[in-house]
């Protein structure tokens, strides 16, 4: 117990890092997963395969390669440098990579949040005579949103979790690398385990309630 | 794209307006590929001196294939454990009795919900100090994705038990039989058919994070392919990102394949009373609080 | 139901087991190493594996300085017969656990002996005594002297202390400059960081840039202006001075009959303004 309270402002200090690299991670997904689902679901052929593309490869990579390759190879070889400061750089880059790689998954969620909408319900809004905008903002999106809250929760949680291989991307100073610092001192160490998967708990359990929770709630019935 | 739920089927001017988006991707998807080739370009990534190690016989018996299959190695290792483990922990959650049931279910939900490197971590510390000095690499990355990708097969396990439909069992039991002859004659059958794509599925996630041993010195393909390979070949890191990249993708794609022809034939299958169960996040556990992949019945 | 619960639970524990054993090393477990190397246990030896002319794995075993003395030293520990050896990659960052969990038995790894690690690890030793030293990049013309590296970006592989020499006042460091430290993984990730826009020096043992540069084929330049003594040690388990002392006469007749210098001229011989070392370094003692 006395190794968790000497190490504990590293470790917190270290779990705030986790949580920042959460958010850029979340933003980026976000935004690229809702880009890459609009180009695989678009009538456009040549948008569809870039996306299926980009899924695939992205999906199919461990995250350490992502990680590893924009630290040494984006960054280091090809010049891609957010800042002068080696950390700051590397925090960037950490939360892009894991933003870029997580949108995969969300893209993913989404497309399948689409197709659980049966085709009756757009070739009913089309014979009612919506248009395309309507069909989608009133019929499609709002059924397609419920059913993906679950999914898409799963997708966050996992990304929390997934902040943690930031030490592949050259960020040495997340709660994983410290635990791992720490424990070059100390030995495994019970106490600091505990106290580093608690924090991850106090954020993840949640998240999973709240998204399953409302997915219920919101679930529509069929 | 008439299958698409957003889209009807385009009439003449869709079918212009189509053509020109087509066209204007084409472009926009050209113009991003060019940039990226003249980025490697003007780094000088293209120089036939870096990627000539990769045509080289030596440079794959040497560095690439231990590499694999020192990943195959853990990989293989590390599914058949879990496989046990998700499937031993799954009927545990099933069981009649609450001090068997309990305890399984709090220790498949606490390791889903451990980000595991820092179980990898642990293990690999902690290994040492209980079992004596050694060299815990390999046991520290197969223990770790047992234990967390078992978790998650063991909620699959549970799913698929439970999406076999009630008449089955009932019926089970009407014709006289035992609560282990229902759960093996009847249920585990059914529900072995319904598991295999969310297993496959799992697998590949499990064989993406063998990687993670590249953090503690693990020598996998992450290890030789990214990290000794280009310490030899000075300058080659960018081709050796772009091979072994290539090399996990295909490994994985193919597992993927086999997961939804899987999925395909038993949606096929009429000799089973229940859809396939839902394949867990292909990126990681789902979270506490909610079943994973609940049956789809169709 | 039961019975095949509890049976899937033992076999379940046996395959750990199983994998335990696998991961555990050695059934015969030797009190020093040196009884391990006389009993003819098999001998794991960690050294570098990213390290040109020093400890580079070229095929199924490293080659380089660090490679050949340590298997110089083994065989003189064993009186001359050769022995069974296990390479294993050990980075910087790993050393210390290393040898603590006896993952590895000896190390020759470009450790150089200092206060600090000395609380963590015996030393034999020194066999090679090195230089800090500084590399950029070969068109840079801002970095002349080592006090150049003022308001500069430096590498900072973990597990080692180079970095320290530049940015720290003594006793722990040197020139108390102020550098932004970059971080890596290792010395070959601060060789490809100095091929590229992160980094502008990389500053460590002149031994071990030597390689680099040697490897690198005139990309980067040496400045020949080593500022330290760095005491090359063979890292041993703490405690264990038995095999340290062995190690020690074993480095002394090395020197002795002239293999060390051959072996400095075999890997570094005939590059330009590198100091090789002309006579044994003296021993540490066994603590």
């Amino acid at each position: 117990m006395d190794e968790l309270i000497t190490y504990g402002p590293e470790l917190a200090q270290g779990f705030l890092e986790n949580i920042k690299l959460a958010l850029v991670g979340l933003v980026v997904s976000f935004i690229l997963g809702t880009i890459l689902v609009a180009m695989r679901v678009s009538p456009t052929p040549v948008l569809r395969a870039a996306g299926t593309a980009y899924v695939n490869v992205v999906r199919n990579t461990p995250l350490t390669l992502v990680l590893a390759f924009s630290a040494l190879g984006l960054s280091d070889q090809l010049g891609l440098v957010f800042s002068d400061q080696p950390e700051t750089n590397s925090f960037w880059l950490v939360g892009l990579g894991l933003g870029a790689y997580t949108a995969a998954f969300v893209c993913e969620a989404l497309r399948a949040g689409i197709n659980t909408v049966p085709m009756g319900q757009a070739e009913a809004s089309r014979a009612i005579g919506l248009t395309f905008f309507q069909t989608l903002t009133m019929i499609i999106l709002p059924q397609a949103f419920r059913a993906v809250i679950a999914p898409l929760g799963s997708v966050v949680i996992a990304m929390i979790k997934n902040t943690t291989v930031a030490t592949a991307g050259g960020l040495l100073t997340d709660s994983a690398a410290t635990m791992k610092i720490v424990f070059d001192t100390t030995g495994a160490s019970i106490p600091i385990f505990l106290g580093v998967i608690a924090a991850f708990m106090v954020l993840i359990l949640p998240i999973g309630y709240f998204t399953g929770w409302l997915s219920r709630k919101l679930a529509v019935v069929r | 794209m008439s299958t698409s739920v957003l889209f009807d089927v385009p009439g003449p001017r869709a079918r212009v307006r189509n053509h020109l988006l087509t066209l204007v991707s084409v472009v926009l998807v050209g113009a991003v590929l060019y940039g990226v080739y003249r980025g490697f370009d003007a780094k000088g990534q293209w120089a036939g001196k870096i990627w000539e190690p990769f045509i080289q016989a030596d440079t794959w018996r040497e560095f690439i294939i231990p590499g694999l299959i020192g990943t195959l190695k853990a990989a293989a290792a590390a599914a058949v454990l879990a496989m046990l483990f998700g499937m031993v922990f799954g009927l545990a959650r099933l069981s009649d009795h609450a001090w068997i049931r309990v305890p399984a279910g709090v220790i498949v939900e606490v390791f889903r919900a451990i980000p595991l490197l820092l179980l990898i971590f642990f293990i690999f510390y902690l290994a040492p100090s209980v079992m004596g000095g050694g060299d815990y690499a390999f046991f520290a990355v197969v223990l770790g994705l047992t234990l967390y990708n078992g978790s998650v097969l063991a909620e699959v396990v549970r799913a698929g038990v439970l999406s076999v439909a009630r008449g089955q069992s009932e019926a089970g039991y009407a014709i006289g039989m035992r609560k282990n002859q229902v759960m093996r004659l009847v249920l585990l059958p059914q529900a072995i058919t319904v598991m295999m794509p969310a297993i496959v599925s799992q697998l590949v996630v499990l064989l993406k994070d063998t990687a993670l041993g590249y953090i503690i010195a693990y020598v996998d393909l992450l290890n030789t392919g990214f990290k000794i390979l280009p310490a030899v070949f000075f300058g080659s890191l960018i081709p050796a990102a772009i091979v072994i990249g290539i090399i996990y993708v295909a490994l994985n794609m193919s597992l993927s394949y086999l997961a939804t022809w899987l999925e395909r034939r038993t949606r096929r299958s009429r000799k089973v009373t229940a859809g396939p169960v839902e394949p867990p996040s292909a990126m990681a556990a789902v979270g506490a609080g909610q079943p994973t992949g609940g049956p789809i019945i169709d | 139901m039961h019975m095949r619960r509890t049976g899937a639970v033992l076999s379940l524990a046996a395959l750990l087991g199983g994998v335990a054993a696998c991961g555990g090393g050695d059934d015969k477990s030797y009190a020093t190493v040196v009884e391990k190397i006389q009993g003819g246990g098999k001998l794991v030896v960690g050294t570098k594996w990213d390290q040109p002319s020093l400890g580079l794995k070229k095929g199924a075993e490293p080659e380089g300085f660090d490679v050949d003395v340590a298997k110089a030293v083994v065989k003189e520990l064993a009186g001359g017969k050769d022995v069974d050896i296990e390479w294993k990659e050990s980075a910087s960052s790993n050393r210390e656990p290393f040898l603590a969990n006896g993952t590895v038995d000896l190390i020759f790894a470009t450790y150089s002996i200092t206060e600090e690690r000395k609380k963590k690890v015996t030393f034999g030793g020194p066999y090679v005594i090195a230089h800090q030293d500084v590399m950029v990049r070969k068109d840079d013309t801002s970095i002349n002297t080592p006090q150049d590296l003022k308001g500069k970006k430096i590498c900072k592989a973990a597990g080692s202390n180079s970095y320290k020499r530049i940015t720290d006042p003594p006793p722990d460091g040197q020139l108390d400059l102020d550098a932004t430290t970059v971080d890596a993984a290792s010395y070959s990730e601060c060789v490809q960081k100095l091929g590229g826009s992160n980094l502008d020096a990389l500053t460590t043992d002149d031994l071990i840039l030597a390689g680099f540069a040697k490897q690198a084929g005139g990309n980067f330049k040496v400045l020949g202006q080593g500022f330290t003594n760095e005491k090359y040690g063979i890292g041993i388990k703490k405690g264990d001075t038995k095999t340290c002392e062995a190690v020690n006469t074993a480095v002394k007749k090395l020197w002795d009959n002239g293999t060390m210098k051959q072996l400095q001229e075999k890997w570094f011989g005939g590059i330009q303004g590198l100091k090789l070392t002309e006579t044994a370094p003296p021993a540490e003692g066994c603590a």
